[in-house]
Formats: C-alpha cells, structure tokens, sequence
C-alpha cells in the first residue's frame, strides 16, 4: 500500500524539528505534526541556557562531552541564535571547596575551557554580584533563543519539501497486528498555519516509518498503541526580569538545587529554576513558592534580584526518562541523557521508534542519531550534514553587517531585528512600504511581524516567538493590538479578534506571578487600556444579543435634525 | 516658615484638578502640588460616568438609574446620585464647547480604536460627529506609519458590533510624514501650523493634501473619521478647515497613550486652574507628613498638620487646614505594592488587600479583578477609613483613582468618579475650613 510520507515526525519542539531538516536534507520525504505551534510544549518553555557542559561536568561527564561539541556546532551553524555571553560557576563562602575542585577537574576532563577567577575579578565582569562570592570557573556557557532556533529548523526542512502542520493533534495511532503505520490528528480550530483541512476535521497521515519526538507527551503517544514509555514530566519555573541584571550565564557552584541559574536572554535576565515530579504535563501547579524562592534564593548571588522588577514566570516541563526498572526518587538524580527507544527490538512492534529524555542543547546530535536509525531502517544512505549546513539566518552575516544601513532602520532597532533575524534581515525588511515599529519595546518592525505571519498565519502566539513582539515589559499591553492590525486584511475581522483574544489571554498567564510592584502596576495599565479605552472586555461584537443602538445619544444627528 | 494654603491638593489628575477647582469656588485659598505627569495622556479624554453595572449589564442607556443600585463602598454610593450631577454640571462649564453631551442623560457609544464602541457620558465636540447611534455612513481614515489604528479593520469591527451604518476603512499615507516612528504630536502639529508639505503633485500645506489625499477616497459617505491626531493647540480649527475641504463632518476616534484627547483635557483642566487662582506646583512629590498636637485632650482622630514636598532635593513644609488626596491609583502610583502588601504611600492609608498575593487576581484577563479594586475605603465625607472603619484623619479627603471598591475598568466609570469625588472632596474641604 502506498503511503503518505516516508517518514512522519510527531512533535515540533526542538529535536522533532531537528529530526524533520535532518531527514529532508538528506533527501526524504517528511511530514512533522504537531499539536499546538511550534515549540509549544517544552522547546519553548525553557531558559535559554546554551550549556557548555560546565553543569554536567561532575555528575554526568559523557552528557558534558556531548554539551561542549554541540555548543561550538551550534555557534556555527546557528549563529543569528546564539549570543556569546561566557557563564560562570560562582562559589559563595558556604559553598564546598571540593566540589569547586571537582568542577574545574570535570570541565578540563570534558575539553570544556575553564578558568578559575577570584572574586574580585568575577566581580569586575559582572558588578552586581554579591560582595561575598569568593571565586568563580569561566566557561564558554551562552544564552541561545530556542524559537528562533526550532523555527529555523522547520524553515529548512519545509525548504526541502518537508510538510510541517501544526494545530494537528494525534488522536490515535494506526496500528494493524505488530506494525505502526500512521497516525490519525484532528486540525485544530485555533488560528494558524495549517493545511486546507478545515478545524475539527480529522485526517489519517501513512508513513513508512513513525518517530514521536513528543518529549514529555512520548508515554501518551505510545498508549494509544498499546506501547508502555516510562517518561517521568518534571516541571520547572523560570522567572523573567524586566532588565539584564546580568550579562554573563551565572550558576551556583554546589551539586545541585533550585533556583541556582541566571541566563541573560535579549533585554531580560531569567532565573531559574526548580525540578518536581509532575504526573500530567498538561495540568500541574504552578506555584508560588516556586517563584518566591527564584528571588530569594539568587539574591543571595546577585543582591538587587530582591529589589528588581519580574514580568513574569512560566513553567516547563522536562521529558526526563529513565529505563524501567531504575528506581530513581528524585526527579534531580534522573539522568539528562537521551533514548532511543526501537518499538521492534523493544515491544515487537514495528514501524516506530520514540526519542525521550535528552535536553535542548544536543537536539542536533539526537536527531542525527534518529535519523541515522531511520534511514537504516529504510534502507537509505544519505549521510547527515546537519553540523556543517548553517540553518536559515546565519548563512552570511558578513553580507548582513554590511547591509543592514539601507532598511532605515534606526539603532536600536536595526541592531535587534538584525540579531533576530541574522542573514535574513536583508529579505524581510527590504521594503518601499512605511515600517514602523510595532513593539516599542522589543523594537519589532511591521516588515518583521508580516514576514512572521506569513510563516505562521493568524496564530499570534506563534508571531510572538517568532519576532519577540509582546514580550517586554509592557507584556503586550501597548503591541498585541497592534500585532492584531497587521493580520487584516488578509484574515477577516472574526479571525483577528480571535487571534488577538488569545495572545492576550498567553500574555496574562505568565504575568500572574509577577503582579506586585510596578508589573501590578502596568497590568492595571494594560487593563484599563483594553478596557476602558478599547471595551475589549464587553466588546458588543463579541458579546451575545444586540446593543439597541437608538436608544443612545446620537450626537450631531439630533442636531441636524433639530431635535434639541 | 511653611507655605500656608487653606486647602492643600495631592495630585493633578482630573480628580486633583476637580477638587482644587471645586474649593476654589469659595473664597479659600488653595493649592495644587504633583509629582508625576498626570495618568491624563494615557486616557482617551471620554468623561465615562457608568457604563456597565457592576454586575457587567449594559451597555447601559441611561446610567443614573443605576447608580441607586450600587453596592456600599462603591464611590457613587458614597456621594450619591445627585452630587454626580452637580459634578457633570461644574465639568460642563468648565469644559464649555470642548465637550459635548450634556443635552441628555442618556450615554453615547463612541467608537474605539480597536473598533468596537463604548459607551460614555461626554466626549470631545472633536468626537461628537462619530457617534455610532448617528446612522449615517462613516468613512475612516488610518495612515500606514500609525499602526495603533487599521481603518479597514476598525469599520469591518463596527459592524460586527452591529452599528445602524456602513463603515468602511482606508489607509493612506499622510502627507508630509516621511518618518516611520514621527510622535503623534508631530502629525498634530504638521496640522496646528498647516506647514507645507511635498506632494506628488507639487508643493500643498498639510491640511490641503490631507484633505486632497481623503477626497477621492470618499464614496458618498457624510462623515469621515480620523485617529485622535488632528491638532493640538489648535484642533477646532484643523478640524473646520478639513470638514469644509471635504464637504462633510470630521470625526476623531479616540486614541491609547499618549492621547491627544487626554492631553488636551489636561490642558483645560490646568487653564482653568490658573483662571481660578489655584496656585499650582508640579514635579514635587509629597515626601512626608506631621500631625498637630492641635484639638487638645481630644481623643478623636489625629489632624494633619503640614506636609513635607521635595522639590530639587530641598525638603519645603507646606500647610494647610484641609488637604485632598488624589494622587492615582495602581497606574498614578497614588496605591503602591511590593511582594507582601499593598500601600497608600504619602500618608499610608489603609488598602484593604488579601493576605496571600495570589489572590489579588482571577485567572480570566478580563474577569472579576481584585486588583482593580484596591484603593482606599472612605466615609460619606470621603475621609479614609483605617482598618477599623475609624478616621484615618479628621482634615484628609480623597478622590479619584485612590479610592477602592469599584472596577473603573470593565464599569466604565473612572473620569465620571473623579469627577464626582473630586468635586465633593473639594466642596467639603472648602466648607469645612476653619
């Protein structure tokens, strides 16, 4: 029987899109779904950390080994997402001396360069460390963006005949006896890229071969075919500061513990983070000690964290695995190593494999390894060439330093669409159309925001990780309306209204637990302005039964008509 | 040496500015001093009194119905129906032709920048030819450097609110803009001074290529809508001279910040303040407070005694007998939080508030807010209230934004409650000066 596709990627995170360019590149034929946008589940949910390894280096030397050759493959080939930022691992006075020892032996095992700082010259990197920190490992950590990143990735693979769908969900697995051939997804009836499939409907894909790439949702997959995935979800708070208290990747020098980690990510500095068991990556607390204690506890190496200002906070979930019969109690004590898990050596069923465990940093490496599995299967020998073809963005920035004058794009805001972009920039902004800026604080153009819509349709949200619009300080509060606006006319009003109802509702979300000080402050601004100025929140248009209209001042018609 | 006023007012706000302008009507002498730039620039210079019940029903008709059914503690509740009429009444001399709708009790729906309409009490005469209740056909005009306002969406939004007209949008670019990102201002003044500008087909001043630029857009609609950027100082006159160009009457949707509507209420609130001999000191916030030994052996309320501003870094005592909060709420910074509790900041009132932070907001954006309620509670003669209903001070009122127990968002009320607290405060300050 003929099939679909070759090859059918569940899940467009990080490594399923990784898995998607790596296979198209090599020539397959590939179809990705995904439930929601791209990197909706953990992919986007994560730190930014691009690690070199320095993490790992004691406890888990072979993933610290892996960390430092993906973090100098991805500064190539991903450039435009990646900033260069070092990282340092900080040691207060009550912080083992053997376990810095150990950490500074472990990195030079790895091959990751490490230098020993004193205080005092960690303190002239970075000034608002704590007065008692008393030294510090220099290692080449970085900050990476990880939609951009994944979004690049899909780019390529649809560049070389990939089908990326998104809003599909899987609902079932098709399984005939001891043979997985397909799944079946429901389209979604939220905005976005999608297929001509219209929302609700459902769509049976046929594939030579499966890959769930669904992380944390890789258990759910496999039991729709009767498969049994050990994943074990924990989740994880980040904290997001309105500024960059830091410029350097700061980690806590001690085996391990929550809240030990500040990335400076764009404008914003993100702590994290805490590690607890959850039994339904879908539903889980997010909860206020978490956040209490990213503050409290980081303060302790950066002081001014106390007194600093929180946009927001978001949770994510870890798809940690371990193989059965392990044991581990705490979710801290799980390996971060990938699986890969062949349904026919495994559960004599063939036609699948699923990819768990592993973490964003070496999503490139995975999907080489499952691709290598997958076309072995096949029976193709198409070698890989993911770690030395740049993804789109960064294949010349040389061509894009010299370039970017002639948008009229003024610094800042050349500056940030050129990071955000990389080599793309000349395309997207290359425009005769007025451009101005959508974002103030972001500093996202119009030329930005269409290009998104174009990649991503009317789903907003996926415009935001796109081009980082509605992610500032004011949350969105100024720009969400004004990201709405450029989605007409090419969608209808209905559709717009729609979209712009969801992105606010995403932007409330993570600004939750940030509501003190001047974020409580800006959300009643937010509010008021959505409100009062605008009546979004009893819009007649979408509330039910009719306004009587004459009942109302008319204004100047009662004049002209000479009724006062 | 003090300075000495009779009434001292916090704040500049449209609640301050009422207040120093309702005392002022007696024969006291009263002072105004501010911080901050007034919340004015972020409104959208509607004077909303009730919109929606709290309960959310409406748009409401006719909004003094309603205000007998407000629940206690509500600001409404606490002055009374009547005093937001008599409210209304001050504004409307104040604002004179600037505004309109004082011809009926019954609010207008005025259509938003985001497209749909709110209703409101009294709009800007720049406003007036808007009105969705007027059914002829609208034409509006967005410009492709101003993002904040898509013409075409907004008419199609219109009609899904179900208007009793056509509405239809255009975009054009807007003569004499060569800056993507120029300041609304800088559109406002292009018009004010009808500078020249470049056009296509030779030299032509701002409002001439404006209104040549619209004209052959026009399809036989009688009225067309502009965003809130036509004129500052002189905004009638743009306006006139763009209508009689046409052929038909201009309109101004308002606007989100900075908004020239807002700013120009803030500029007739502080003409009239001046006219009224108000003596009026911005930029200097209010860094401390004695009380008086003053009302010996008495055991009732502490009296103010003087304030303490900042002006450039010299600490200057200022007193008075009666003194008039209005200093904001979340957004004025008039109510402030941190981690554990949320304050009043220059006299530290209490800010009745739920222990635990997460409860001081619901999970739906637009729900049932906690937060937007947060303010101070107030007796009759809005004094604030301590914790035990007791008077904070026996010669301290408040008004406007700082107090509590209403949602000036999703009801619509915020201008109509500065208005009426502050026109009360100002007229029991004035009354009760020894």
């Amino acid at each position: 029987m003929a099939r679909d596709t070759e090859v059918l990627v569940l899940g467009g995170g990080s490594t399923g899109c990784g898995i998607a360019r790596d296979l198209a590149t090599r020539g397959l034929e590939v179809t990705l779904v995904e439930r929601g946008t791209l990197t909706d589940g953990t992919t986007g949910r994560m730190h930014g950390l691009l690690h070199s390894g320095g993490r790992y280096a004691v406890s888990d030397q072979a993933s610290a080994t892996e960390c430092i050759e993906e973090n100098e493959t991805l500064r190539e080939i991903a450039g435009h997402c990646v900033e260069e930022t070092g990282g340092l691992f900080v040691q207060r006075p009550e912080d083992s001396d053997d376990y810095f020892r150990e950490k500074l032996e472990g990195c030079r095992d790895c091959g990751i360069p490490a230098r020993v700082l004193s205080g005092r010259e960690a303190r002239e990197i970075e000034p608002y460390l704590a007065e008692d920190v008393e030294r510090a490992i220099e290692v080449p950590d970085g900050a990476v963006d990880p939609f951009r990143l994944c979004v690049a990735n899909a780019i390529d693979a649809e560049a070389h005949g990939a089908r990326i769908e998104t809003h599909a969900e899987v609902i079932d697995l098709l399984r005939e006896g001891d043979d997985v051939y397909g799944v079946e997804v429901r389209h979604g009836a939220g905005p976005g890229k999608r297929s001509d499939a219209a929302a609700g409907t459902t769509e049976e894909i046929t594939a030579e071969y499966v890959v769930n790439a669904t992380g944390a949702w890789a258990g759910q997959i496999g039991a729709m075919a009767d498969l049994e995935i050990e994943v074990r979800p924990s989740k994880g708070v980040m904290t997001i500061m309105n500024v960059r208290q830091v410029d350097t990747v700061i980690n806590r020098c001690r085996p391990k513990g929550d809240a030990d980690i500040i990335v400076p990510h764009e404008t914003t500095a993100i702590l994290g983070t805490t590690d607890e068991e959850v039994a339904d990556p879908d539903d889980y607390p997010e909860e206020q000690w978490e956040v209490e204690a990213m503050i409290d506890t980081l303060s302790e190496l950066v002081p001014i964290l106390a007194e600093s200002r929180t946009i927001r906070s978001f949770w994510g979930v870890r798809p940690l695995y371990e193989p059965p019969g392990t044991g581990t109690q705490d979710p801290t004590d799980i390996t971060r190593d990938f699986f890969l898990l062949d349904h026919a050596d495994r559960d004599g069923v063939a036609g699948m494999s699923s990819i768990v465990g592993g973490k964003f940093t070496t999503y490139r490496a995975m999907a080489e390894e499952i691709a290598d599995h997958v076309c072995a299967k096949l029976g193709v020998t198409a070698s890989c060439s993911t770690a030395d073809e740049p993804l789109p963005g960064s294949e010349n920035l040389a061509r894009l330093e010299a370039g970017m004058d002639d948008f009229g794009l003024r610094s800042p805001v050349a500056r940030r669409s050129k990071q955000r972009l990389g080599s793309r920039a000349s395309e997207v902004l290359a425009t005769d159309e007025p451009n101005p800026v959508i974002c103030q604080c972001e500093g996202v153009t119009r030329a930005e925001v269409r290009d998104a819509i174009e990649g991503s349709g009317a789903d907003l949200n996926a415009v935001r990780i796109r081009t980082r619009a509605s992610m500032g300080n004011c949350q969105g509060g100024f720009c969400c309306q004004n990201m709405a606006h450029e989605l007409h006319p090419e969608y209808d009003e209905a559709t717009v209204r729609a979209a712009l109802d969801e992105l606010v509702a995403e932007r409330w979300k993570g600004q939750r637990h940030a509501l003190w000080g001047e974020q409580l402050s800006q959300a009643m601004l937010n509010y008021a302005l959505h409100a009062t100025t605008m009546n979004r929140d009893r819009d007649p248009a979408s509330a039910s039964g009719d306004v009587e209209f004459a009942a109302f001042d008319d204004g100047v018609a009662r004049e002209a008509r000479g009724d006062d | 040496m003090a300075i000495e006023d009779d009434v001292l007012v916090v704040g500049g706000g449209l609640a301050g500015a009422t207040a120093a302008l309702a005392a002022a009507e007696r024969d006291v002498r009263v002072r105004l001093v501010s911080h901050k730039e007034s919340t004015l620039r972020h409104a959208s210079g509607l004077i909303d009194v009730l919109g929606y019940t709290p309960a959310g029903e409406g748009p409401l008709a006719d909004p003094f119905p309603a205000l007998a059914d407000l629940p206690e503690g509500h600001p409404y509740e606490r002055v009374g129906a009547e005093a937001v009429r008599d409210a209304l009444a001050f504004f409307d001399e104040i604002a004179g032709e600037a505004y309109a709708g004082a011809h009926t009790d019954a609010n207008a729906l005025v259509p938003t920048h985001g497209g749909t309409v709110k209703p409101t009490a009294r709009y800007p005469t720049a406003t007036a030819a808007g009105l969705a209740s007027d059914d002829r056909d609208a034409l509006l005009v967005g410009f492709a450097t101003l993002p904040d306002f898509e013409a075409p969406l907004a008419a199609a939004h219109l009609e899904a609110a179900g208007v009793p007209f056509d509405a239809r949008g255009v975009t054009v670019r807007f003569p004499g803009i060569e800056r993507d990102d120029a300041k609304v201002t800088r559109y406002a003044h292009l018009l004010d001074r009808d500078e020249p500008v470049e056009t296509a087909a030779g030299e032509s001043t701002a409002r001439a290529a404006l209104a040549e630029t619209v004209r052959s857009r026009l399809e036989g609609e009688s009225r067309v809508g502009f965003p809130a950027i036509l004129g500052d100082d002189s905004a009638d006159a743009v306006r006139a001279d763009l209508a009689d160009r046409l052929g038909v009457d201009v309109f101004e949707v308002p606007m989100g910040p900075p908004s020239l509507p807002g700013l120009r209420l803030e500029d007739l609130l502080f003409d009239a303040l001046s006219d009224a001999g108000v003596r009026v000191t911005t930029g200097v916030p209010v860094v401390d407070y004695e009380t008086g030994a003053d009302g010996a052996g008495s055991s009732g309320p502490e009296r103010i005694d003087r304030v303490t501003v900042d002006r450039n870094g010299s600490e200057i005592p200022h007193t008075a007998d009666q003194y008039i909060l209005a200093t904001g709420g979340l957004v004025g910074k008039g109510v402030q939080s941190d981690r554990e509790r949320v304050s009043e900041p220059v006299f530290d009132c209490h800010v009745p508030h739920p222990a635990d932070r997460y409860d001081w907001f619901v999970d739906d954006v637009f729900g049932d807010q906690p937060y937007a309620r947060f303010g101070l509670p107030v007796d009759r003669d809005l004094r604030p209230l301590d914790a035990d209903d007791a008077l904070e001070f026996a010669n301290l009122r408040a008004a406007g934004a700082v107090l509590g127990g209403y949602d000036f968002a999703a009801e619509k009320s915020g201008s109509g409650v500065s208005l009426a607290t502050g026109y009360v405060a100002g007229r029991r300050a004035a009354e009760g000066c020894r």
